[in-house]
Parts: C-alpha cells; sequence; structure tokens
C-alpha cells in the first residue's frame, strides 16, 4: 500500500512574523519547520502502516513524505522520515514561489500522480490545514484535482481493507464517514499526539532517500503557478497599530469583581 | 444587478429547521455586491424562506437533498458550480458567498478548483471596489496583520467569518425556484454512514457568540466559576488547548490556532495564560478581558481590562454583582 503524507514548511508561529513589501510573507528572519498539524498526519500515517503491516496479511505498506517549497523545505521532510516516513519526495522550483491554494493544491495532486498514489490501495494523508496560511483548503482541492474521496478532519481514523473511515467532528453533528481508497485524508489534532523522532529515527533518516523533482518533472507548466499565476491577489498588508496598554487591577479583597463589574457597566455589557 | 450566490446553513432549533445567524449576515453582505439568492439544500420551508425575504433574498434555490446530505462536501460544491454555470450563461454571478467553517472552505475549495475562480478564506469583511469587484478583509498572524485581497480570476469565491456583519433586514421577494443538481459518482465518495446531533450546551455558538467566556489551566479543572459567569452574561464558553489537553473541555470549545476563531464584541480569559495559538484564536475580539493570577502572563499585554487575582473567587463575585444589577434594574 501506497501512502503519501503532505508535509509543508512553515514559519514557525511563536516568531514574530510579517509581510514584506510585495504582499509575500517573510521567510528570512523567521526559522522555518515542518507545520505542526502536519506532524499529525504524519503521525497518522505511521500508525496506519503499523496497523497494517500487525494485520493478518501482514501487509506491505511505504510512507513517503511529499513537500512542496523552497530548498529548506527539505527540512520539512528530514523532520517526517525522522518520524518514520520511509522516503521523501521534494519539489522544489523557483516558479513556485508565491503560489495560491488553487496551485499549491495543482503541484501537489501532480506529484500525487506521479507517485502513482491516485489509484489502487493508495491513501494522501494532510494535516487539517497549515499554521501560516491557514485556509484549511488544499486536502478538498487535492482531493477534487485527483478525482477521489476527500474524507477530510478525521479525529479517529482506521483503515481496513480497501476502506479509510473517520469520526468528523462537524458544526452540528459528529459524523461517521466512509471513503473508498484510493482517497484523501486530513487529520486534525485531535487525532492523536504526534511522536518525537527516536535517535534512532535521526539516524536512521540520513539514509533514506529523497527524490528532488522540478515542474518539468511533473509536466506543469511554470505560467500556471507562482505569484503571477495566483487567482486572487494581496492588494494591501497593514500591521495592526500596537494596543494602548490596558487597565490591570489587582484583587485585594473582593475589589478585583468590583473592578471588573464597573468595566463591564463602562462599556454597556452589563 | 449581478446575482450573489449565498449558500445558507440551517441550524436545528428544537427539531424545526431555522436559518442561522451566519447565513443572515452573508445575506447583508451579499447586498453590497448586488442581488443577493439564497441557496438552501432540503425541502422547501415556509418559514425558513419568509427568513431569507426578510433578510433580501431575490431569490431562493431550493435544492432537494437526495444525493446532496449523506455525502460529505462534494455534491455541495457540485451544487454551487452548477448554478454558477447556469448563470454563467447571464454574465455569472457577482460572488458565491459561503461560511467560513470547516466544512464552508472545503465547500470554497472545491468550487473554486471546479469553476476555475481564486477564493479567499476567513474573510471579516467584504466591500465593492469602484469597478464592483468584492474587495476582503482578513486578519492573520495572530490579528497582527490586516489583509486586504480579491480574487482576479473567474467568480469570487469567498468565505467569510461569523460575526463579520450585523444582519440587517431588508425585504426581498424572495422567488423560490427549485433547482435539481445532478451529482456524479465522483462527488459521493466520502459517505456519511453514522451522524449524531451535537448536544446543545444551551449556550450560543462560539463562533457566533457576541460574548464569549473562556476557562484555561488556572481554571484548575473546575469550569463551574467560567460557565455560572457565562450564563449570566448569555455568553459561550470557550477554552485553552491547555484545557481541553487535559480532558477538561470539548474539543469543539477550543479556543486557539488548531481550534476556533472567535471574534466577539467581548472576550473574557480566565485561567489563561495567553500563549501565542491561543491568542490565534482571539485576538480580533473587540475588547478582551482577562483574570489570571500570574501578574507576568502575556495575556495582560492584549487585554483592555485585566485583574490580578484567582478566578475561582474573582468570577463568582462578579457574577453574583452582575445578577444583583440586574435584579435591582428589573
Amino acid at each position: 500500500m501506497n501512502i503519501v503524507v503532505c508535509v509543508k514548511y512553515v514559519p514557525d508561529a511563536t516568531a514574530d512574523r510579517r509581510f514584506e513589501d510585495d504582499g509575500t510573507v517573510d521567510r528570512e528572519d523567521v526559522d522555518g519547520l515542518l507545520s505542526e498539524l502536519d506532524e499529525y498526519a504524519v503521525e497518522q500515517a505511521l500508525q496506519i502502516r503499523e496497523h497494517l503491516e500487525d494485520g493478518d496479511g501482514g501487509d506491505d505498506v511505504v510512507v513517503t513524505a511529499l513537500c512542496v517549497g523552497p530548498e529548506e523545505a527539505s527540512d520539512a521532510v528530514r523532520k517526517a522520515l525522522q518520524m518514520g516516513a520511509d522516503n521523501g519526495v521534494h519539489v522544489v522550483d523557483d516558479a513556485i514561489a508565491g503560489s495560491d491554494a488553487p496551485a499549491t493544491s495543482l503541484v501537489l495532486a501532480e506529484a500525487v500522480r506521479k507517485l502513482g498514489a491516485d489509484s489502487g490501495r493508495s491513501l494522501v494523508v494532510c494535516g487539517m490545514a497549515s499554521t501560516d496560511g491557514g485556509m484549511g483548503v488544499v486536502p478538498a482541492m487535492v482531493s477534487e484535482r485527483l478525482g477521489i474521496p476527500g474524507v477530510t478532519l478525521g479525529t479517529q481514523i482506521t483503515v481496513e481493507a480497501d476502506t479509510v473511515r473517520i469520526r468528523r467532528d462537524g458544526e452540528t453533528s459528529a459524523d461517521t464517514v466512509e471513503g473508498t481508497l484510493p482517497a484523501v485524508l486530513s487529520v486534525t489534532d485531535q487525532s492523536g499526539e504526534a511522536r518525537y523522532p527516536s535517535f534512532k529515527g535521526i539516524m536512521a533518516a540520513k539514509k533514506k532517500p529523497v527524490e528532488t523533482w522540478s515542474l518539468a518533472d511533473l509536466g506543469i507548466d511554470a505560467e500556471r503557478v507562482g505569484a503571477t499565476a495566483a487567482w486572487s491577489v494581496v492588494e494591501a498588508t497593514s500591521a495592526r497599530p500596537p494596543r494602548t496598554a490596558g487597565h490591570v487591577v489587582t484583587d485585594e479583597d473582593g475589589s478585583g469583581a468590583e473592578a471588573l463589574v464597573g468595566f463591564l457597566a463602562s462599556k454597556k455589557f452589563v | 444587478m449581478p446575482e450573489v450566490l449565498v449558500l445558507v446553513d440551517l441550524v436545528d432549533d428544537g427539531g424545526a429547521r431555522k436559518v442561522g445567524k451566519p447565513a443572515l449576515e452573508l445575506l447583508t453582505i451579499a447586498r453590497r455586491l448586488g442581488e443577493p439568492s439564497a441557496v438552501v439544500v432540503g425541502p422547501p420551508d415556509a418559514d425558513v424562506a419568509e427568513t431569507l425575504k426578510r433578510y433580501g433574498a431575490a431569490r431562493i434555490y431550493t435544492v432537494p437533498d437526495t444525493d446532496v446530505s449523506g455525502y460529505l462536501v462534494a455534491p455541495k460544491a457540485e451544487l454551487l458550480a452548477q448554478l454558477v454555470d447556469r448563470a454563467g450563461q447571464e454574465g455569472g454571478p457577482a460572488a458565491v458567498l459561503l461560511p467560513s467553517t470547516g466544512e464552508g472552505k472545503e465547500i470554497a475549495g472545491r468550487l473554486a478548483v471546479k469553476t476555475g475562480s481564486g477564493l479567499i478564506t476567513d474573510a471579516v469583511d467584504v466591500t465593492r471596489d469602484d469597478d464592483g469587484t468584492p474587495m476582503t478583509t482578513q486578519s492573520v498572524f495572530a490579528g497582527n496583520f490586516t489583509v486586504r485581497a480579491k480574487v482576479t480570476r473567474g467568480t469570487p469565491v469567498i468565505a467569510v467569518k461569523p460575526n463579520s456583519a450585523t444582519p440587517e433586514e431588508a425585504w426581498a421577494e424572495g422567488v423560490v425556484e427549485e433547482f435539481t443538481v445532478t451529482v456524479p459518482d465522483a462527488a459521493k465518495g466520502a459517505r456519511i454512514t453514522a451522524s449524531q446531533p451535537r448536544q446543545s450546551s444551551g449556550r450560543p455558538e462560539l463562533t457566533e457568540a457576541a460574548i464569549v467566556v473562556s476557562g484555561g489551566r488556572g481554571t484548575g479543572g473546575d469550569f463551574e466559576p467560567v460557565e455560572r459567569f457565562a450564563d449570566q452574561l448569555g455568553a459561550a464558553v470557550g477554552a485553552s488547548r491547555a484545557a481541553v489537553d487535559a480532558g477538561w473541555y470539548p474539543h469543539s470549545c477550543q479556543v486557539g490556532q488548531t481550534g476556533k476563531t472567535v471574534s466577539p464584541q467581548l472576550y473574557v480569559a480566565g485561567g489563561i495564560s495567553g500563549a501565542i495559538q491561543h491568542r490565534a484564536g482571539m485576538q480580533t475580539s473587540k475588547t478582551i478581558v482577562a483574570v489570571n493570577k500570574d501578574p507576568e502572563a502575556p495575556v495582560f499585554d492584549l487585554v483592555d481590562f485585566g485583574v490580578v487575582g484567582d478566578l475561582h473567587t474573582v468570577l463568582p463575585a462578579a457574577t453574583e454583582q452582575i445578577s444583583a444589577r440586574r435584579h435591582h434594574a428589573g
């Protein structure tokens, strides 16, 4: 069985992120890393492999970490390999810089196709969203492009025979959703804590193969991706003016509650 | 006036179907861009139609839910794509507006691919620029930046966050038309095999509430003071990731980067330190109040008003005082 897990390299969310003058995200001054939400995707891919390989059939499962991003994004692939993925594919091409979600999903979909994971008993696993763009649309778009089921926002995941089954906590209901493989699966941060790479895993990762592909390898015309091909455009970005310091009181003998209620009343909340 | 398609989410109101507040906000926003057409999945319902008319729906498409419900996301995207195509014969809709929820965003993503259109999610405002193009505002990077953007290709597909507009009444004709969607097998790949309605807490929905009161590590697992204070204010209850990870509160109530983003009129953080992940989920709240024992907690950098103190004493006392005020006034 083929499992492709999509991993994104993002600026550290705990750092001070900002925009460049051209409306792109400043990636120079902030360290990058594997998007935290994609760690859950790697974890689920590994758990599915462990479950299937322990099963009666003794399935042969290959987990491939797929990343689209600049040179330094290979860090995200390496982290996935250290966690336990078997091999990596890094799609890197200058033309990709500044791609929007539709273009990103195009590159991912074509890479999945080249890996043969859009057919047969295959699964594409994604995190629910990136921690930078945070749109949460790419897994659905990849599924749409490949024309295979999108079993998304899973909190509990099982794979048996040709079926992937999830629990999905929707806005108004908790649903059980099933799809037949091949399928795109996306998982939330409730799907299970991601493992830390072990020393053994870190050492083993050094020997695992990582292929580098360009757009040409995927048969994608460079004009279909990048900032100039984007289907939406950022017109302006502005930093929020620093908040004026609020009023902070210390509670002494019940004075805190009184001051709090006074504040809420002054703002007409009570 | 060009048509603006609005996907209407219906909510269960004690067995009856009701138009949710986010849909009324979308209709209000749609009127700035053109003539709103409401898209409702399910059988026609007089009360639902009446509400949609009252909030400005010039047209109401009702769609039989065979082949739509029962599957995840894809059939709804198919339905909207077919409506966009049909309108395309008359110049195309000015935009498609959807709620920026997990499902709404996925529908938007699929619709964008199907129709070759640009999409914008998590918009907190939508206006119309001089040549009629919808212009969106988003708040990103934990609310530290505001981004103005627009779609440059196809039919703008825009997912709008709840609480981004105040619903305004504006009667419109609301011509009801049944639209039958043809759902191809490819869109039936993700089957919903069981569905359990969410148990209602009886409190407002977190993402829609005007006031949100959240509890964190500082509750020590006891959410009662947070809940009682919330109920006194008619507020929704949220929780920090620390509280959710500890199993003290359900994940559906988590506010933060990996939970829900809220943007209420008033946000009260009880026993929450204010880690960046939490800030990402609440920083665009209009007024922020925090109660925390630790005077060094980063949350105090965000507040309009803060109390350094134990939420277990401050919140119950405040609850009592508000109750007394109301009683006195009433």
